[in-house]
């Protein structure tokens, strides 16, 4: 199954280094990243494969939610489907 | 492949705009539990509703997880249970199937369970009777139950005898519920047109046509309506409706894809989506705010059933192509205590009973958690249902009233109902007599146009 991962919150060194290191730890295979400041904000959004993953959706997304709260960023993982549901007929 | 600004859209709209999934709700056929002993039957109906539902709230929860999408409320939807008592059932008999309702609603961990129902438009049987004269203890005496009476059709008119007695049930309800202002009457709604497949409380039932069990769900997102709606502001009502529908659509795309997977991890049919914007407390997630950014100072003013009626329109038009089956209330709802912008319309004075039973003319259902004095007496209770359901009957469309009498309170009063349900300002009623009318009883009959065969 494919997640997108978004990252939205103020900008500082090492948030890519550090949602990696989550994502690697726990076998997930990142598949794109894009990154960019929108208005003054860090967003990121990654696309990811979790089939090899080696702890649940609701572990994994609730390790991302509290790193994000460590760094004071907003860091949620969703289904894929939810977006293309939405945007694509 | 996706790109980030659709992304990010879809993120903003969960994580600032209230957007959620209202209700996973699954209707579960109870017609095979019917019998005579009361005891056996909600032995049965426990049962049943524990077997088929066991899995319901983990799949909700697991789905809201893997989506990153709230579902606010799951729910069960059973027959209307005055059909599953034969012989000459008593209204305590009746009292008994409720509790049995009640404990295998908090077993499975659902938030209400809907079908506490008669449908009684034309008269009623035996069954019929002895459930309606039970419905205040049963609200009363449980937690998660909802109930709901169709006094009226289309097809077959209005039961004027069974509004007069609504009208009793109501105060008796609030009577029964007085320590907490009556919040019975907030698990009751009477109906004109009711639909067999709504999954919204507290007017869900499983209809006699719906399969053994069957997966519907509600959409939500009044808040994603006013953030789209903001940016365009002064357009003219093209562009809103356009607007709305785009938004409409986007939103529906989520509940049929919720719908579809919970169907499927269930293994039970997958029935409609209902294409509402259901209101809630919070800021932000209101009906009457989408009202005022399109131009009018307070919802309640001149202008707003035009409002409503384009909203409750272009909802439609934009949810349909998003769905395989739409089908339940599908509008925008106007329940007063459920949503901030229609509280503080009513606290000021601008929103009355009367213009919100215009509004009901081109909403998606009815007088929707209105309070009203403690001491309007049954009559004029009766007579407000009549007047909600002739605007169903006459108008081919679903209309219903869910009204509280508060007791002891007065016009200007807050009622604290808590959660979804909110807070109700206590709304001044007609003091002019309607007794003689509602006394001569009968039935309303059906209108012309209901002859299209």
């Amino acid at each position: 199954m494919r997640a997108v991962i978004t990252v939205v919150g103020q900008d500082k060194i090492g948030i890519i280094a550090e949602v990696s290191r989550v994502l690697a730890d726990n076998k997930i295979n990142i598949l794109d990243i894009s990154q960019t400041i929108m208005q003054d904000m860090f967003t990121m959004i990654m696309l990811v494969n979790v089939d090899k993953s080696v702890v649940s959706f609701k572990e994994i997304s609730e390790t991302l939610h509290q790193l994000g709260e460590s760094l004071h960023l907003s860091i949620r993982i969703q289904h894929e489907d939810l977006f293309h549901s939405m945007h694509r007929i | 492949m996706l790109n980030s600004l659709e992304i990010l859209e879809t993120v903003k709209m969960i994580a600032e705009e209230h957007l959620d999934i209202r209700t996973v709700t699954m209707g579960i056929s109870l017609l095979s539990c019917a019998g005579e002993d009361a005891q056996q039957v909600s032995d049965k109906v426990y049962d049943k509703i524990i077997r088929q539902a066991e899995k319901l709230v983990k799949t909700a929860e697991d789905i809201e997880a893997e989506y990153g999408i709230p579902i606010i409320n799951k729910r069960i939807s059973v027959t209307p249970v005055s059909m599953l008592l034969g012989g000459v059932p008593s209204p305590a008999d009746y009292v008994c199937v409720a509790k049995a309702l009640d404990k295998a609603a908090k077993v499975t961990g659902v938030n209400f369970i809907g079908g506490y129902s008669a449908l009684v438009h034309k008269g009623m049987t035996s069954g019929d009777r002895a459930l309606i004269a039970s419905i205040p203890e049963a609200l009363a005496s449980t937690e998660l139950v909802c109930s709901s009476v169709n006094v009226g059709t289309t097809r077959a008119g209005i039961n004027m005898d069974a509004v007069a007695q609504m009208g009793h049930i109501i105060k008796e309800t609030a009577e029964k519920t007085k320590e907490r202002d009556g919040f019975g009457c907030a698990k009751l709604v009477v109906f004109c047109n009711a639909v067999e497949d709504n999954p919204f409380m507290a007017g869900a039932f499983c209809g006699v046509g719906e399969p053994e069990a069957v997966i519907n769900v509600g959409v939500s997102g009044p808040g994603v309506v006013k953030c789209a709606l903001e940016q365009v502001k002064g357009a003219d009502f093209g562009v809103v409706a356009e607007t709305i529908k785009k938004t409409a659509f986007k939103i529906t795309r989520m509940g049929q894809l919720v719908a579809q997977e919970a169907s499927r991890r269930l293994q039970v049919p997958f029935g409609i989506v209902d294409l509402s914007l259901a209101p809630t407390p919070a800021v932000g997630d209101s009906v009457a705010y989408i009202l005022e950014e399109m131009g009018l100072e307070r919802c309640g003013t001149h202008g707003t059933t035009a409002a409503l009626a384009l909203l409750n329109d272009a909802v439609k038009k934009g949810g349909v192509m998003a769905s395989s089956y739409v089908g339940g209330l599908s509008g925008a709802f106007i329940p007063v205590s459920e949503d901030a912008g229609m509280i503080e319309a009513a606290q000021v004075g601008a929103l009355s009973l009367d213009k919100l039973e215009a509004m009901t003319c081109v909403c998606s259902v009815g007088l929707d958690m209105i309070c009203v004095p403690g001491d309007t007496n049954a009559q004029t209770i009766a007579a407000i249902i009549a007047d909600e359901a002739a605007i169903g009957m006459v108008n081919n469309k679903t209309t219903a009233v869910r009204i509280i009498p508060a007791p002891e309170k007065k016009v200007g009063d807050m009622v604290e109902f808590g959660g979804l349900l909110g807070t109700g300002p206590v709304m001044a009623v007609n003091t002019w007599s309607s007794d003689a009318f509602i006394a001569r009883g009968g039935r309303i009959p059906a209108p012309i146009h209901s002859l299209r065969n």
